[in-house]
């Protein structure tokens, strides 16, 4: 369904030199499952995503979604071709209300398809719906609207970056829930989700590991856990005898 | 009445209004009433001395509306109006106003409305006032109104102005003066673009106990236009007042926004905000991720502020 060949991604620094930041990926995401890329911080996970959705260029290599190049597309064209992508930190808008963003997301969604939407993210429709999507929401009701909007696409390929930030851990699950029931064995469709949180990875279908902008490994939980465990008790330990510069309450 | 398709459209855009509303109505059109007509509790009398109205809100009158919108299309008319409003102890009313210009010759029009307003003591108001130009001439569409604003105690008014669109050249100045427990709202919402040019100033002076104010002004100045807001809020007694600021710019055009707070009472509480700032990137990119063009996800953005 979408497949990188070759894809590297550079960008420039203050200093006028080029950095890598995603060098060479190669890899192919099937109709039916759901995939997890996760790996340490500043690994390349959210430039993968914004280099599939168009945000960022590529310098070398090609993007394919149902075998069509979409290399050069757009973001608005990749968005119509059938691309989605719930933002790690989603912007604020003064003036537009969650029902404007749902209604851009999904122009056929009428009231009813409206407050599902929100209630599956578990917000309240009588809440949000007229709400501002400015300062007056948290993060994690921000997370939930993003989450929201992705699912409304209904796109062929839809990435979620770090849905489990900011948001409580029993929202998180309802979310994980509703990713899984509609995109695991769904012949049209594939997820993506950038995610820290082990409890996300079993419930994939295959995973992917970026570390410093290279696929480290990739193959099943149960292939790729016991490579990885190590890394997250080695990161736990550091965290409980605050090297990490913080402790874990 | 059927309206002509030029009067048709200002009155759309202006006031909504698509035929004769029910309830009591002025239109004015190029300088001479086109329709007058009072209702039982909100007299509409034509002043004796200059050009101009006295809307009359009896005491205790609720849920009615008057409208009162200004058509200008003659070329090269400077028409000049004064309206008093007297909103009647108790009574809870809405006021339609607005002037559209349709200018399609190289000679300027304009419209100064001098607009003073009596809120009595318990009165509700809600005051609303679009500015529009049209048409395909070079002169200019040039809207001057001044506004006075009298709160009596206890009283509320909400007040929005806003400038559409296609208006050249724009002084608006706004005094507000409020009683005890009295509360007066001001949105002002203003595009400008191309050349034009925007000049807003709003004081109020809040002068009684438990007073309060606010002034919300939200605009986006496009390719070569300018705008100056200032917006003034005085505190004499204990009361409070709030001043926020925002703008979108675009292109080459310039914002001026001063928002100044002056407390002559130690129990004042008395803030602002302002923020210009172009529209951000990941505006843009959030909504062409959900399909739509750069062009589109602007035109949104900009709407929604300005809603």
């Amino acid at each position: 369904m979408l497949r990188l060949e070759q894809v590297s991604m550079s960008v420039n620094q203050n200093n006028g030199d080029n950095k890598e930041i995603l060098h060479n990926i190669d890899l192919e995401f099937d109709a039916g499952k759901l995939y997890a890329i996760t790996g340490p911080n500043g690994g390349g996970k959210t430039s993968l995503a914004k280099v599939i959705m168009g945000i960022y260029g590529i310098s070398t290599g090609k993007i394919y979604l149902h075998e069509e190049e979409i290399s050069h597309l757009t973001v608005t064209e990749r968005a119509r071709k059938g691309i989605a992508y719930a933002f790690q930190q989603p912007p604020r808008f003064k003036g537009l209300t969650v029902g404007d963003l749902l209604k851009i997301a999904d122009s056929d969604l009428d009231i009813i398809g409206l407050r599902k939407s929100l209630r599956d993210v578990g917000l309240c429709p009588e809440d949000y719906l007229d709400r501002d999507v400015g300062p007056g929401l948290s993060g994690g009701e921000m997370k939930r609207i993003e989450i929201a909007q992705v699912l409304a696409r209904r796109a062929a390929v839809s990435i979620f970056d770090e849905p489990e930030a900011g948001v409580d851990l029993w929202t998180i699950q309802r979310l994980i829930g509703i990713i899984v029931n509609r995109y695991k064995d769904n012949p049209n469709n594939t997820a993506i989700i950038i995610t820290h949180n082990e409890n996300v990875l079993p419930i994939c279908d295959e995973i992917i590991v970026l570390e410093e902008g290279r696929i480290r490994s990739r193959g099943t939980y149960e292939e790729v856990w016991p490579l990885i465990r190590d890394d997250i008790e080695c990161k736990r330990r550091l965290e409980c005898r605050g090297e990490m510069g913080y402790e874990i309450q | 009445m059927k309206f002509n398709e030029i009067d048709a459209n200002l009155l759309n855009t202006i006031a909504n209004i698509t035929e004769v509303p029910s309830g009591a109505v002025n239109i004015r059109k190029d300088g001479q009433p086109l329709i007058r007509m009072s209702s039982p509790n909100i007299i509409i009398n034509p002043k004796q001395d200059k050009p101009g109205i006295d809307v009359i809100v009896k005491p205790g009158t609720k849920d009615e509306s008057v409208h009162i919108p200004v058509l200008v299309t003659k070329a090269g008319l400077q028409d000049l109006v004064y309206n008093t409003f007297e909103i009647g102890e108790d009574a809870d009313v809405t006021i339609i106003a607005g002037c559209g210009i349709h200018n399609d010759s190289h000679q300027d029009s304009g419209h100064d409305g001098i607009h003073e307003f009596i809120v009595k003591p318990g009165a509700r108001v809600r005051y609303v006032e679009k500015h529009y130009g049209a048409g395909s001439g070079s002169g200019k569409r040039v809207l001057n109104p001044t506004t006075i604003v009298r709160m009596g105690c206890g009283s509320y008014a909400e007040m929005e102005l806003v400038q559409i669109k296609g208006v050249d050249d724009t002084y608006r100045k706004t005094l507000a003066y409020v009683e005890d427990h009295a509360h007066l709202k001001i949105v002002e919402r203003l595009l400008t673009h191309n050349d034009q040019q925007a000049q807003s100033e709003i004081e109020i002076s809040i002068e009684g106990q438990d007073g309060s104010a606010q002034i919300l002004s939200r605009s986006v100045a496009k390719d070569n236009s300018s705008q100056v807001f200032k917006a003034a809020m005085i505190g004499k007694a204990a009361c409070t007042g709030h001043v926020e600021c925002d703008s979108i710019i675009m292109g080459n055009a310039i914002i001026k926004a001063i928002p100044s707070l002056v407390a002559e009472n130690s129990e004042a509480v008395l803030t602002h905000e302002a923020a210009i700032g172009k529209i951000a990137g990941e505006q843009l990119i959030k909504l062409m991720s959900l399909g739509l063009t750069e062009t589109e996800a602007i035109n949104t953005i900009i709407d929604g502020f300005l809603r």
